[in-house]
């Protein structure tokens, strides 16, 4: 019986030939991930655990990427920002991405990628739950937490035990009415939130190689909603051209073999998908659209991991170029990156910023995590009361965007964009041509 | 791991996330300085909707005052910690005076966190006993033989299976060092 990429990544770097779903294993890290809620706990337990004068056990694969509650005169926040400066400068961490003009990325997952942290058959652990996302270029990557991330900083090391693969194959060609949030809140929605629990959750078919890279990383980035540990797709050409311009680290690319073994296995026809939102307040409550069409909304949102990336805003551009909104609509790019991208990237020779101010959308000056998950009380789309809101994001839990009386539906961008014109949830058919 | 755990239980329903046992404007606070990390106590649980706060009546605030709950022991139904990795949940809780949760299932990542933290036991129900138990309901647990009791009834919880060599050193920097990882 073969090995599944999962299996046969994690075997690697435990030092075997193989292993069965179940085992424990102590595996080798290639990339260790921290960020400004995190980053400050973990050091504390690193210093702690390993003393004062500790040295990480590879300044070169650790990445510090502050992108949380960077935005904010809340003064614990700008400590948290001070404690990771003097970390960086003390070890001597050469990628770290500190807030200010100079060095600053944004959001992690999307700024891992950007910055070629990504590489295919790596494992790559962060103090985030949707580190998952870098699955999308055919790694092992999953979020942990504060005690874990200093263990790793000390030895390089950590235990994972074996998870079973399922298998989402997506046929068919991609219509041009469906995203990736689309595909995921599918899944998520017919498997539930805890649906794959502990196990691997791995993407193939001609629907998710039609995908760009942008789009497949928002695919790996929500299987933590459905519990999953982590979400991979096997890399194809799309991949290695993107990540081979972002990184000079040899890297080796791993693929299932033929014979795996599945835990289960579910195929989806792209042709009978349809836009989909998932309603308060969990991420598996899902219905069609266009059955939501009396949902009236208070506000739009656009941005995070998620959906802040630049495939998300050219989605949303599509439907807001010439169109204005009716209700507050909030955009943050994922990064500094996307942010520049907005001015770069044209329709109809206007810049996608140049569409989302004319619509009537507010962006915002920073890129970071943002309202995504609510923050500090000054945080930039934050929703401080009984809001209804349509969000590209990727969480719509009680409280998570800010007040518990606020509603958040989550959805693709172009349904998001089509809703915002529209001031009540609508399918973005409506308004595709 | 202490071989008996008694207290109050205070009862939630399924897939509490991490955003309702620690909303996410207080993950600003140190966890290492002894005095600021007492606000994770105090915020512990504080995202709960009100109507499920404490089933099953509901509106029973999990901490009333100060930084510590009069319930160590909460009983809940599935997917307990779904959401972020955020290792201030299940500190949140040890603050707050919780010794063991017992839930139908776990998110991983919480999971992982409380036994690797050492922040508290984390036991499965093999029946969903958020339903049988009631909040302020003084409970026991025998964490060798696996049981729980409440009033005359005892029902059984799930063997902890490998992790269980975790808990018993401590955390994971002592399973690290029993395993020749860390000297």
């Amino acid at each position: 019986m073969g090995l599944t990429i999962t299996e046969k990544i994690l075997a690697r770097h435990a030092g075997r030939d193989r292993v069965e779903p179940g085992e424990i294993l102590w595996v080798d890290v290639d990339v260790l991930m921290t960020h400004d809620v995190c980053g400050p706990g973990t050091i504390g337990v690193f210093k702690r655990q390993f003393g004062e004068r500790a040295r990480v056990w590879d300044k070169d694969r650790v990445v510090i990427t502050p992108d949380h509650y960077i935005f904010t005169a809340d003064p614990h926040a700008r400590r948290n920002l001070d404690v990771l400066r003097a970390f960086a400068l003390e070890q001597g961490i050469p990628h770290f991405y500190d807030a200010g003009p100079n060095r600053y990325k944004g959001v992690c997952h999307v700024a891992l990628a950007e910055e070629g942290f990504t590489r295919p058959g790596e494992v790559l652990f962060g103090t985030d739950s949707h580190t998952c996302t870098a699955g999308a270029f055919g790694g092992f990557a999953t979020g942990i937490g504060n005690t874990d991330a200093a263990l790793i900083l000390g030895i390089g090391k950590l235990w994972v035990k074996v998870p079973e693969t399922m298998r989402f194959v997506f046929e068919g060609p991609l219509p041009p009415y469906l995203m990736a949030k689309d595909l995921i809140l599918q899944v998520i929605g017919d498997i539930g939130v805890d649906g794959a629990s502990y196990r691997a959750m791995e993407f193939a078919g001609e629907g998710v190689y039609a995908l760009p890279i942008e789009e497949r990383m928002t695919l790996c980035n929500m299987v933590i909603e459905a519990g999953g540990k982590n979400g991979v797709i096997a890399p194809d050409k799309a991949t290695l051209d993107y990540i081979s311009r972002r990184t000079e680290k040899p890297f080796e690319v791993v693929t299932g073999d033929a014979d795996s073994r599945y835990h289960s296995e579910r195929a989806y026809q792209l042709s009978d998908l349809e836009p989909v939102v998932a309603r308060p307040h969990s991420p598996d409550n899902r219905a069609l659209a266009r059955e939501c069409r009396d949902v009236r909304l208070d506000r739009a949102y656009i941005g995070s991991c998620t959906g802040g990336k630049v495939e998300d805003f050219r989605a949303a551009a599509r439907i807001l170029n010439g169109r204005t909104v009716t209700v507050g609509t909030y955009v943050v790019p994922a990064t500094t990156a996307v942010a520049r991208a907005l001015d770069q990237e044209r329709i109809d020779g206007k810049t996608l910023r140049q569409i989302l101010e004319a619509a009537g959308a507010q962006i915002a000056e920073g890129a970071s995590c943002a309202a995504c998950l609510g923050g500090p009380a000054d945080t930039f789309g934050r929703l401080n009361g009984a809001e209804v809101c349509i969000s590209t994001t990727n969480r719509n839990f009680p409280g998570r965007m800010g007040s518990r009386q606020s509603a958040v539906y989550l959805a693709s961008p172009l349904t998001v964009a089509a809703s915002a014109v529209a001031g009540r949830i609508t399918d973005p058919r409506e308004f595709l041509a | 791991m202490k071989p008996i755990i008694r207290g109050k239980a205070y009862v939630l329903g399924d897939h509490i996330d991490t955003d309702q046992i620690i909303p996410a404007r207080h993950l600003v606070y140190s966890l290492g300085d002894p005095e600021e990390r007492m606000r994770y106590g105090q915020y512990a649980l504080s995202g709960v909707p009100e109507a499920q706060a404490g089933l099953p009546d509901g509106h029973h605030p999990f901490v009333k005052e100060g930084h510590t709950s009069p319930y160590t022991v909460i009983v809940a139904g599935k997917n307990f910690g779904c959401g972020s990795s955020r290792e201030h949940a299940p500190a949140a809780l040890q603050i707050a005076g919780v010794e063991a949760v017992v839930a139908e299932s776990y998110a991983r990542i919480f999971y992982r966190n409380t036994i690797d933290g050492g922040f508290l036991v984390p036991l499965e129900s093999t029946e969903p006993l958020c339903r049988t138990v009631r909040t302020g309901d003084p409970v026991e647990i025998d964490t060798t033989a696996g049981m729980l009791r409440v009033g005359d009834k005892t029902f059984r919880l799930k063997p902890l299976g490998a992790v269980e060599a975790i808990l018993r050193a401590g955390d994971v920097f002592a399973y690290a060092r029993q395993s020749g990882l860390l000297r």
